[in-house]
């Protein structure tokens, strides 16, 4: 008789449907804590302040100090009063954060990825200490402005001109569909100087010609708020400048760190409009029982349950990657692009199983589903990250004649 | 002023438990866990009492599997200054946790025992009553609220029917309630700032303890299902079977 | 120190001039355990409620302290005379309110002894049933203990009847322990209606409510139960009452003992809210609203007729 050992004699564990393949085993006792505080806070504080800030189109501004005092803001930089969390741990923020709302989630990312990094990145000590303190605190709200309205996926593109001037620039153009832009009191702005490079240079409410109007009439993120950047002949002095970023690889490394928490979030809100759905389809019984008890609805959930656990699975291998400094543009395309996709899909599957009462602001799942419709499109569209793919699949790029 | 504040992990309060088929107890594989509410309140109100200038450390306690430091490392999150893990993997019951704290009681000689009501899980609500008495010291249950005088505390309690007010000689014994404040939430410089705060790890041997329980709990089953709903004629129906059948009123 | 006994000591709960209902309920428990049962009323100027105790069905023996010192039955002199009597019995019973929960395991710690708390149900003289995971489980546990300390969940057990009884009232001594703790003063809020959340009686209305104005209706009904006055989502957005009142999904999150649905039809977000209620009770016209498959007393009425008809009943 031989006894078997190895694999073959592997038990079996219990499987849990809200976790199905135990991500929390593979998270720190820190990343959990960080976690557990994140959701807590966003169930008890931000939840039910969300239907209405959605219904009305309101940006509750405090918002951003109730999480500067938290440490979401810039949680990944080393002090200026930052937290210094690891990446996996930024992304588990994210996640809870969206499960609630993918614009607030928006504020936070904008504020972290794109404002303060470049600013940490590529700025001097004296930006540094200028800026990201009262960033961190949300006493302070920035905006970043990259896209234009002639100049979406091909930012190279841009219209907006920074000019030399003396002690400083002189900057001309606008930009389109900024979150936060509004309520900002800060602006990274990127603009091509006389050489043709693009610049980055740290803007500031009430400097001359600069003004951002609110765009008005938006489906999506109704919660967060979105404007444009109009910058009319704005002087900025030359200690305005971001001096350690030059071209495209600087509004690049921080869009880069943006798509790996989008990628994060989208899980999140996917994951609340599974436990709605589920819950809903287990409450709502037609035909004297649950619709939960039907083929169609249990094979369209384990369809959420499965991209789900997938997606977050590869969210957090990248996430390993990032905080081993291994991780490259093309892995956070591929999650951005898949968890955004996913995500979408599954709130409008989670829409429809809510039958009439889907499309009611109090069930959520309208929300989510309209809010994904813009995180699949911004920081680069579901199809232009197959792109970004492609060309490192085949060595062609496919994105200009 | 030193304050002592156990924690105790526990089944998270939004996780809907389901008793184990064999009927030995609730499934606890693969749930997630967190600080007993009431002891989130009791951690709270020390570091408040500290950052008023009331008390000068707070040191928080749990007894349990190695599990509960990170219970402990989210007091000190929380603000605690310093944890100590009372490690066993056995199940450990009121009393036995009771006589667990008065021996550390005994060595850190702290002035304030401040710990939740009750814990969610076994729901008992005992071990502050039971630490005070084994101390010998008086005890301010149900807590809404805590004044630190130089010898006195005052304890407005949560009775039935409202609230009392009582002046306890210190040391003392306080179970905080629902109502005496709300917690905070760990923010994340303070999690890792938790990280280098001291954690000291023991055993109830090495405290000259036994944990043995005294109870033997012989099964646990699900509560029984809701009956069947039945419509009543008129309200003097109603009335009665509230009273006589649901005993509600 | 403790002997194992047949004798069965309740601890009376009460404020010197009456005896508290659930006291009763205690009793009645005792009397599934044996038949010999003392009342303990620990107390100044509380003769009367020794008195009362005397007559409750299957009270044996009435023992009184009365001293200064338990005016205000503060726990640790209580504590300290309970167990000065217990080497006389095998049991000793409180119901499980907040003097009970109180004191028990005060005494529990002092005998070294375990003390099974709020129970539901009573197996033999030493195995119980008490709920556990806020009564989402109910364990049965054993003690093996020479002194069982019981709390008694007061509506788990039928009360005794107050008279029947004819027990001799005698004096017991003081036994000391006081002077740690004092009382300063008591507020009692009766009249002030609980938070939804915490309250043991919650009465909510919905659209069938018709306006603002008609939620006193809802008050008087509440007053009489000491209950919260809560609302569906579809009274708050017809604005009848705030949005803190708002019972459901978005809303409250409530589990009381009792919660009376009144002109609600029970949309699946309010039932989200408030389905895990111990008993709950609809009060609606339409016989088919939905609200009715997880009533346990349905009433198919004219709110307006009703209602008023409940209070005057209670």
């Amino acid at each position: 008789m031989v006894t078997k050992t190895g694999p073959s004699s592997a038990k079996l564990g219990s499987f849990a449907w809200d976790d199905p393949l135990l991500l929390d085993d593979q998270l720190t006792e820190d990343e959990r804590m960080i976690r557990d505080a994140a959701r807590a806070y966003c169930q008890d504080h931000l939840l039910p302040r969300v239907v209405e800030a959605n219904r009305y189109e309101v940006f509750h501004r405090e918002i951003m100090n109730e999480m500067g005092e938290l440490g979401f803001l810039g949680s990944t930089i080393e002090g200026y009063g930052c937290a210094g969390v690891n990446y996996v741990s930024y992304g588990l923020v994210a996640r809870e954060v969206e499960r609630v709302d993918s614009g607030y989630r928006s504020a936070m990312s904008v504020q972290s990825s794109l404002v303060m990094h470049p600013i940490h990145a590529y700025g001097s000590e004296a930006q540094r200490e200028k800026y990201l303190p009262k960033l961190a605190t949300g006493e302070w709200v920035g905006c970043f402005g990259l896209t234009e309205p002639d100049a979406g996926s091909d930012p190279a593109g841009m219209k907006t001109r920074a000019r030399s001037a003396d002690g400083g620039y002189i900057l001309t153009g606008s930009k389109m569909w900024i979150t936060n832009a509004p309520i900002s009191d800060v602006f990274v702005v990127w603009a091509k100087n006389d050489a043709g490079r693009i610049n980055g240079f740290v803007l500031e409410k009430g400097m001359k010609g600069l003004s951002a109007p609110k765009i008005e009439g938006k489906f999506s993120l109704r919660a967060s708020i979105t404007g444009e950047i109009v910058m009319d002949e704005v002087f900025v002095p030359e200690e305005n400048r971001l001096p350690n970023a030059d071209g495209l690889s600087g509004p690049f490394g921080c869009l880069n760190r943006a798509r790996y928490g989008i990628a994060w979030g989208a899980m999140g809100a996917a994951e609340f409009c599974f436990h709605q759905a589920r819950q809903y389809q287990l409450d709502r019984k037609q035909f004297g029982r649950p619709l939960a008890a039907n083929q169609i609805p249990q094979l369209k959930l384990a369809n959420m349950e499965t991209e789900i656990a997938l997606g977050l699975q590869a969210a957090l291998r990248v996430g390993r990657l990032m905080d081993e400094g291994r991780a490259a543009p093309e892995m956070i395309s591929l999650i951005k692009r898949n968890n955004c996709g996913k995500a979408l899909d599954i709130a409008r599957v989670a829409r429809d199983m809510h039958g009439g009462n889907g499309i009611a602001d109090e069930f959520h799942v309208i929300r989510h589903a309209m809010n994904l419709e813009a995180v699949n499109t911004y920081e680069g569209t579901h199809d232009v990250h197959a792109l970004i793919l492609g060309r490192a699949i085949t060595g062609l790029q496919a994105f200009a004649p | 002023m030193k304050i002592l504040v156990p924690v105790k992990r526990v089944v998270d309060y939004n996780v809907k438990i389901r008793v184990k088929a064999d009927g030995t107890g609730v499934e606890t594989a693969s749930v997630k866990f967190s600080m007993n509410p009431f002891d989130e309140i009791a951690v709270e109100e020390a570091v408040r009492l500290k950052e008023a200038g009331k008390a000068t450390e707070v040191v928080v306690v749990s007894l349990g599997p190695s599990a509960a430091q990170e219970t402990l490392r989210t007091a000190l999150a929380m603000g605690a200054d310093r944890a100590i893990l009372v490690q066993t993997d056995a199940e450990v019951q009121p009393l036995a946790v009771a006589k667990v704290l008065k021996a550390l009681v005994d060595k850190e000689q702290p002035r304030i025992a401040l710990l939740g009501k009750q814990a969610i899980d076994d729901d008992c609500n005992q071990t502050g009553q039971m630490l005070a008495a084994l101390l010998g010291w008086p005890q301010g249950t149900f807590a809404s609220k805590v004044a630190v005088g130089d010898d006195a505390l005052t304890v407005t309690r949560e009775i039935d029917g409202g609230l009392e007010t009582i002046e306890l000689t210190l040391p003392a014994v306080v179970t905080a309630d629902l109502r005496l404040n709300e917690p905070r939430y760990a923010s994340l410089p303070n999690i890792m700032k938790a990280k280098k705060k001291p954690f000291e790890t023991l055993t109830p041997g090495s405290l000259g303890v036994d944990v043995t329980p005294r109870l033997t709990t012989l099964k646990v089953v699900e509560p029984p299902r809701r009956k069947a709903g039945v419509k009543v004629a008129d309200v003097a129906a109603l009335v009665d079977k509230l009273k006589n059948d649901a005993r509600v009123i | 120190m403790t002997s194992s006994n047949g004798a069965i000591l309740v601890l009376a709960d009460h404020d010197n001039a009456t005896l508290k209902p659930a006291t009763l309920n205690a009793v009645a428990a005792a009397s599934r355990i044996g038949s010999d049962i003392h009342v303990l009323v620990a107390g100044k100027g509380a003769r009367a409620v020794a008195d009362t105790a005397a007559e409750v069905a299957g009270v044996t023996r009435v023992l009184l302290a009365d001293a200064a010192e338990y005016e205000h039955r503060l726990p640790e002199p209580v504590a300290a005379l309970v167990l000065s009597l217990v080497p006389a019995y095998g049991h000793v019973l409180a119901a499980a309110t907040s003097e009970g929960k109180n004191v028990m395991p005060r005494v529990a710690a002092l005998l070294d002894v375990a003390q099974i708390s709020d129970i539901t149900g009573i197996v033999s003289a030493d195995t119980f049933e008490r709920p556990v995971y806020a009564g989402n489980a109910i364990a049965t546990v054993q003690s093996r203990d020479p002194v069982k300390i019981i709390t008694v969940r007061a509506t788990a057990f039928e009360a005794a009847a107050a008279t029947g009884g004819a027990a001799a009232v005698e004096s017991v001594a003081a036994a000391g322990g006081g002077g740690l703790s004092k009382l300063l003063g008591q507020e009692l809020t009766k009249s002030e209606r609980p938070e939804l959340t915490q309250a043991r009686v919650v009465v909510s209305g919905g659209r069938g409510m018709q306006s603002g104005e008609n939620f006193t209706l809802l008050e008087a009904l509440a007053d009489k139960l000491g209950a919260a006055v809560g609302a569906s989502r579809a009274a708050v957005d017809a604005g009848f009452v705030p949005n803190d009142y708002q019972v459901g999904q978005t809303g409250k999150i409530v589990a009381p003992e009792l919660y009376i649905a009144v002109g609600i039809s029970g949309a699946i977000q309010h039932l989200a809210g408030m389905k895990d209620s111990k008993v709950i009770v609809a009060i609606n016209k339409d016989e088919e609203a939905p609200i009715f498959q997880v009533a346990d007393y349905g009433l198919v009425a004219d709110l307006f007729k009703a209602v008023p008809e409940l209070v005057a009943a209670l």
